[in-house]
């Protein structure tokens, strides 16, 4: 078998002074252009697993591998767009995607940054933006601008922490179309947290499902097994739709609390197929 | 229509400052009294040892007097006729001179210590006792030991002005550079930001609103600090004009010299609000 592009081995972290781990024995793998999505309820440390993975905090056990190396420190490598959008306020729009480019391409004339931070501004719909200060965009147009600057640097691979959080839900539709149109069209393989079960449902190749903390880890791995063609207004029409997401949901609202217990890897599960045949939900990791 | 607030207080203000310069216009009226009542009481004042001309002697100027030297300053600022007679443009010059050197100095001092004090917890906890003890200390205090060091009395002007503008700069500085947001340092990290481009580019923007409170009240302490040293030291600039005044007795000088003060601090400090407004950032 071939190694995967990412890699997790065992991972956990206690924080200073506590005594039990927030989250162990997290293992999962993630493949050259997979959209990985992540759920679980706040507390389980979500936010502390992407954090190791683009290396700004450090894990109290395991590793992670990306391409066969260790991944030690943050990289630009690695693209990180963060809850609170996190753009600096002092520059522009083009200023803080072209912070970014410079930071990858240092060599880069002026023009080269520039027009390169066009392009990515255009591609997130914005353009005619360029020269706002974040402060004079909506919510959904600042997170715009933090997933332009992620790949505008064109990443290996794109971290993003609950994104669409803070957005209603009309706005978070869009961004979501554009999001996955972006990263259908570059390959882009993604870690993303999110709460939002029918978000995860409409990008993720698989969904890691987290059971709840403190010793918290990750119960089950969801195929989506729905055609990756789909889109956000017809994807409630497929009878794969409604197994899936209610898998989810159940998941989340009664299991999660009692899945600490069960020890060994995560099971793989193809809710989805339930809908062809009765058999098929939970056959552990037929590929 | 209704007049905008901003017209309204302009009236306002005018109709003070015309209410105020009618009082001591009443107040400071030579021989108001000196009419058909005080030649009564003439034998009286003369009793109690207030004739018309001591009255006149002793009285503050009136606005005309103060109008007239006013003009023949302003007429005339930068004339120099030896150690006691120097225009008084030429006695700012001199003041603004020591208060900015001395300010310069201590901003390049303070604003890269601060840098280091608000991006180390160690340096900032090792240091915080010196600054504690040292930013209560009246710069005037610092006089004696500058004189006797330094040996000269304009550099010791200009050393009491740094260690003035010093604290209030080092403290902000520290203090925006502690406090620049994590998610942006999380950022520059993503992005492998180097050091020296991180402190450029993301946190010196994100503290130069802070770093420019300090210096504005820096700039403050220094304008109110340079006169009273100047009137210590003597020689030059506004604060020995002032002195100097005052031993000639002219209270329309002082006076003068007084507002001058004012004006030239009013104008200081909205340089730095300016210079504030500029890298003010909405977040």
């Amino acid at each position: 078998m071939p190694h995967s592009f990412l890699k997790v081995e065992s991972l956990s972290k206690t924080y200073p002074g506590a005594t039990i781990p927030v989250f162990e024995g997290i293992d999962f793998d993630i493949e050259r252009g997979e959209f990985i999505c992540i759920i679980g309820h706040s507390g389980c440390g979500k936010t502390t697993i992407l954090n190791v993975l683009a290396g700004l905090e450090d894990a109290s056990e395991g590793h992670v591998f990306m391409d066969n190396r260790e991944v030690a420190g943050p990289g630009l490598e690695r693209g990180v767009v963060f809850q609170g959008h996190a753009l600096m306020p002092w520059l522009t729009v083009l200023g803080n995607v072209a912070f970014a480019v410079r930071s990858k391409w240092p060599g880069w004339s002026r023009q080269q940054v520039e027009s390169h931070a066009r392009r990515h501004i255009e591609l997130v719909g914005l353009k005619g933006a360029e020269q706002k200060k974040p402060a004079s965009l909506s919510g959904g147009m600042k997170q715009r601008v933090g997933i332009a600057r992620a790949f505008a640097i064109e990443p290996k691979m794109l971290l993003l922490d609950e994104p669409f959080g803070a957005l209603d839900a009309l706005t978070r539709g869009t961004i979501q179309d554009e999001l996955l149109k972006i990263v259908r069209d570059t390959h882009q393989t993604v870690f993303m947290i999110t709460h939002d079960v029918d978000e995860a449902i409409l990008l993720a190749d698989k969904i890691l499902l987290m059971s709840n903390g403190p010793r918290a880890r990750i119960a089950e791995i969801v195929v989506n097994t729905m055609p990756r063609e789909r889109t956000r207004a017809a994807m409630h029409h497929d009878p794969q739709f409604y197994p899936i997401r209610n898998h989810l949901v159940d998941f989340l609202v009664n299991r999660s609390r009692d899945e600490q217990s069960r020890p060994g890897a995560p099971l793989m599960v193809r809710p989805g197929l339930a809908a062809n045949e009765p058999g098929g939900a939970l056959d552990a990791d037929a590929a | 229509m209704r007049a905008s607030r901003g017209v309204k207080s302009g009236l306002l203000s005018v109709a003070i400052l015309a209410l105020l310069l009618l009082a001591w216009h009443a107040a400071t009226l030579p021989g108001q009294e000196t009419t058909s009542a005080a030649s009564q009481d003439a034998e009286y004042a003369k009793l109690m040892g207030k004739s018309d001309g001591a009255r006149k002697s002793s009285g503050l100027p009136t606005l005309a007097q103060l109008g007239d030297t006013a003009l023949h300053h302003l007429g005339n600022p930068f004339y120099d006729n030896g150690p006691n007679d120097k225009g008084v443009g030429v006695q700012l010059a001199h003041s603004l001179g020591r208060v900015g050197l001395g300010f310069l100095i201590a901003a390049l001092v303070a604003i890269p210590l601060g840098f280091v004090i608000g991006m180390s917890p160690l340096v900032y906890q090792a240091l915080n006792p010196f600054i504690q003890v040292l930013k209560p200390i009246s710069p005037l205090a610092w006089m004696p030991l500058a004189l006797y060091t330094i040996k000269d009395s304009s550099i010791s002007g200009v050393f009491v002005i740094f260690i003035c503008s010093i604290w209030p700069m080092l403290i902000n500085t520290a203090f925006g550079v502690a406090s620049v947001r994590r998610e942006w340092l999380n950022v520059a990290l993503t992005l492998e930001v180097k050091p020296v481009r991180r402190a450029f580019m993301v946190i010196l923007p994100a503290a130069a609103p802070t770093i420019l409170t300090g210096m504005r009240i820096s700039m403050g302490i220094a304008w109110l600090v340079i006169v009273a040293a100047e009137m210590l030291v003597g020689g030059t600039g506004i604060g020995y004009f002032v002195w100097n005044e005052w031993n000639n007795l002219s209270l329309t000088n002082v006076i003068f010299a007084i507002l001058t003060i004012g004006v030239v601090g009013m104008m200081l400090d909205l340089l730095f609000a300016q210079a504030q407004k500029l890298v003010t950032y909405v977040d």
